[in-house]
């Protein structure tokens, strides 16, 4: 059972992170290559306040904080900078972050940061906690979808200019969205943190952050069910392909290509083409 | 003395970024696609140099031969993977570039195994004495020499001939170009080409500063590169180059000075987001 559970945590991990991306991304349409960053803010408080024998279930909130105060920093920057070149911020970002992470002597330094104790829930009790918690965003993503705040973040991601003209506080909305897709993606590194008990500088990089936008983008922009569909089975998809080993990274990258090069809307987008074809029978 | 040798490697640093920056720039400013994969052509550039100088003995040779090759792989990347994309909003040309660039890495791995490759006798080693207790390497004199060479020429082209005039006209305006006569298909695979080629040559000369080729090595051009053209303003090729040079001073200087604070690649993104917020349109980008 012990494989089976680390398995089931690291799925619900990433769900929780790629859903996060996917309420910046997706819903509002602001694009993040940097979204690992945050994660990694998170896990970083998470895992000094772990050392000194805090309880788990404090860590969370104040990880989140953190994340949402620098995603805060960043969603101002996404008022000033847009599309092409908020990605290159985004990206940016990541590089300080673990520039910054790697020159300081209290947060380990290159080695990072291990032996985090285990918390008291034992680790079936934690992965119940990660995949409630991806749960409880998943639900808050679905409700947001539908309410008017949805269409407010499409008629965002479409256009900005229009929305302004339409008297949509667009920078209002953005904020939004970069503060709570950022400290949800705090959350997501606190319970990385528990769940692998070391945080280095080299988990949270550029890497990490095209990973995750891989997810949401596989599973289709947006799209709540795809997402989590694909950041479950992505999550876990080197270990389902360790027969290839030594073309693992290969037959992932050409996976990746091959979906944008047929299928750019996705998971979700195949879904719908098939649903489409059986109604039209 | 010291400030005279950090400012050249500034400047050997910064013409290498040049003329990695600007085919990212020339595809940029035609096509608006984040093309990442552009650093893997740099990466075979580099392959190809060390094979054909081991195979030849000719560097001269090496160079021509990675120029052509990787342009006709840029052509190829071009009409396979980006062409079918170019209707799609853009991030979907930039993943698949991403995944384009992770995969062209594996391939090298695999193929050319995981410790790369050397010079077997490296060509143009040693060096001159500027003035007194100033020393230049032969390479680090070729990389100035070919990036102001190939720079110039590329000028001219893009100013006083037929082709620079169609290629500017497509740029500007495709349909407009396309109604007076300019085959902008064209114009598009020698963007590839010529840009390609530029990569190339930096990769030859990369793997000649370092006497080693290896599948990682861009990875670190493959970002730097994006955070320049952004820098210089996207699509602009002037701000391109003032870009590149400032980030190669700067990181030269700014290791040694402030290097405990951030390392090289944080420098270069911090400098980026100082200026994006004060300048969002880049240096010499317009809005």
């Amino acid at each position: 059972m012990a494989y089976e559970i680390t398995l089931l945590t690291t799925m619900a991990i990433s769900v929780l992170f790629a859903l996060s991306l996917n309420f910046i991304t997706g819903f509002c349409g602001q694009i993040s290559l940097g979204h690992a960053a945050f994660m990694g803010v998170g896990a970083y408080a998470a895992a000094t306040m772990m050392k000194a024998s805090i309880s788990l279930l404090f860590v969370i909130p104040v990880a989140a904080v953190f994340a949402g105060v620098l995603g805060l920093l960043v969603g101002f920057a996404s008022l000033r900078v847009r599309h092409d070149f908020l990605a290159i911020t985004t990206m940016g970002v990541v590089f300080l972050f673990v520039g910054v992470v790697r020159q300081q002597e209290f947060l380990g330094g290159e080695i990072g940061i291990s032996g985090i104790q285990q918390s008291v829930l034992g680790r079936t009790g934690f992965m119940l906690l990660c995949v409630v918690l991806a749960g409880v965003f998943a639900g808050f993503s679905l409700l947001v979808k539908r309410s008017w705040l949805g269409f407010v973040f499409d008629s965002i991601a479409d256009n900005e200019d229009v929305s302004q003209v339409l008297g949509i506080d667009v920078a209002k909305y953005k904020l939004f969205a970069f503060v709570v897709g950022t400290a949800t993606a705090g959350i997501a590194g606190a319970l990385y943190a528990q769940h692998y008990r070391f945080v280095g500088p080299d988990s949270f990089g550029f890497v990490e952050s095209i990973s995750v936008l891989a997810m949401v983008v596989v599973g289709g922009i947006g799209s709540v069910w795809g997402v989590m569909f694909a950041a479950a089975v992505l999550s876990v998809l080197p270990l389902l392909i360790q027969f290839v080993d030594d073309y693992k990274i290969l037959v992932y990258s050409a996976l990746l290509f091959s979906m944008m090069r047929f299928s750019p809307d996705g998971l979700a987008g195949i879904v719908q083409r098939l649903r489409n074809r059986v109604r039209n029978r | 003395m010291l400030y005279l040798e950090l400012l050249f490697q500034g400047i050997v640093q910064g013409s290498i970024y040049a003329l990695i920056a600007l085919g990212l720039t020339l595809v940029y400013g035609l096509l608006r696609i984040l093309h990442v994969a552009h650093a893997a052509l740099f990466t075979l550039g580099g392959y190809i140099g060390v094979i054909v100088t081991n195979q030849t003995g000719s560097l001269a040779l090496a160079i021509l031969a990675a120029m052509i090759v990787v342009g006709l792989v840029g052509v190829a990347m071009y009409k396979l993977a980006y062409e079918p994309l170019l209707s799609k909003p853009p991030f979907i040309a930039l993943i698949a570039s991403i995944a384009l660039f992770i995969a062209a890495e594996e391939l090298f791995r695999i193929i050319f195994g995981p410790y790369g490759l050397s010079y077997e006798n490296p060509p143009l080693q040693g060096g001159f004495e500027i003035i007194s207790g100033f020393f230049l390497k032969y390479g680090e004199a070729l990389v100035i020499i070919l990036s102001l060479l190939i720079l110039s020429v590329l000028g001219w082209i893009s100013g006083y001939t037929r082709l620079g005039v169609s290629w500017r006209a497509t740029v500007t305006d495709p349909d407009m170009a396309r109604a007076f006569g300019v085959n902008t298909q064209n114009v598009r695979y020698l963007n590839f080409f010529i840009g390609s080629a530029l990569a190339a040559v930096a990769g030859v000369l990369v793997a000649l500063l370092n006497n080693l080729v290896e599948p990682t090595m861009g990875s670190v051009p493959s970002y730097k590169a994006l955070a320049i053209i952004v820098l210089g303003g996207l699509g602009s090729i002037r701000g391109t180059l003032l870009a590149s040079m400032i980030l190669g001073v700067i990181e030269s200087f700014g290791t040694i000075y402030i290097g405990h604070l951030l390392d090289r690649d944080a420098l270069a993104f911090g400098f980026l987001i100082v200026v994006l917020m004060f300048r969002p349109q880049g240096l010499l980008g317009t809005r």
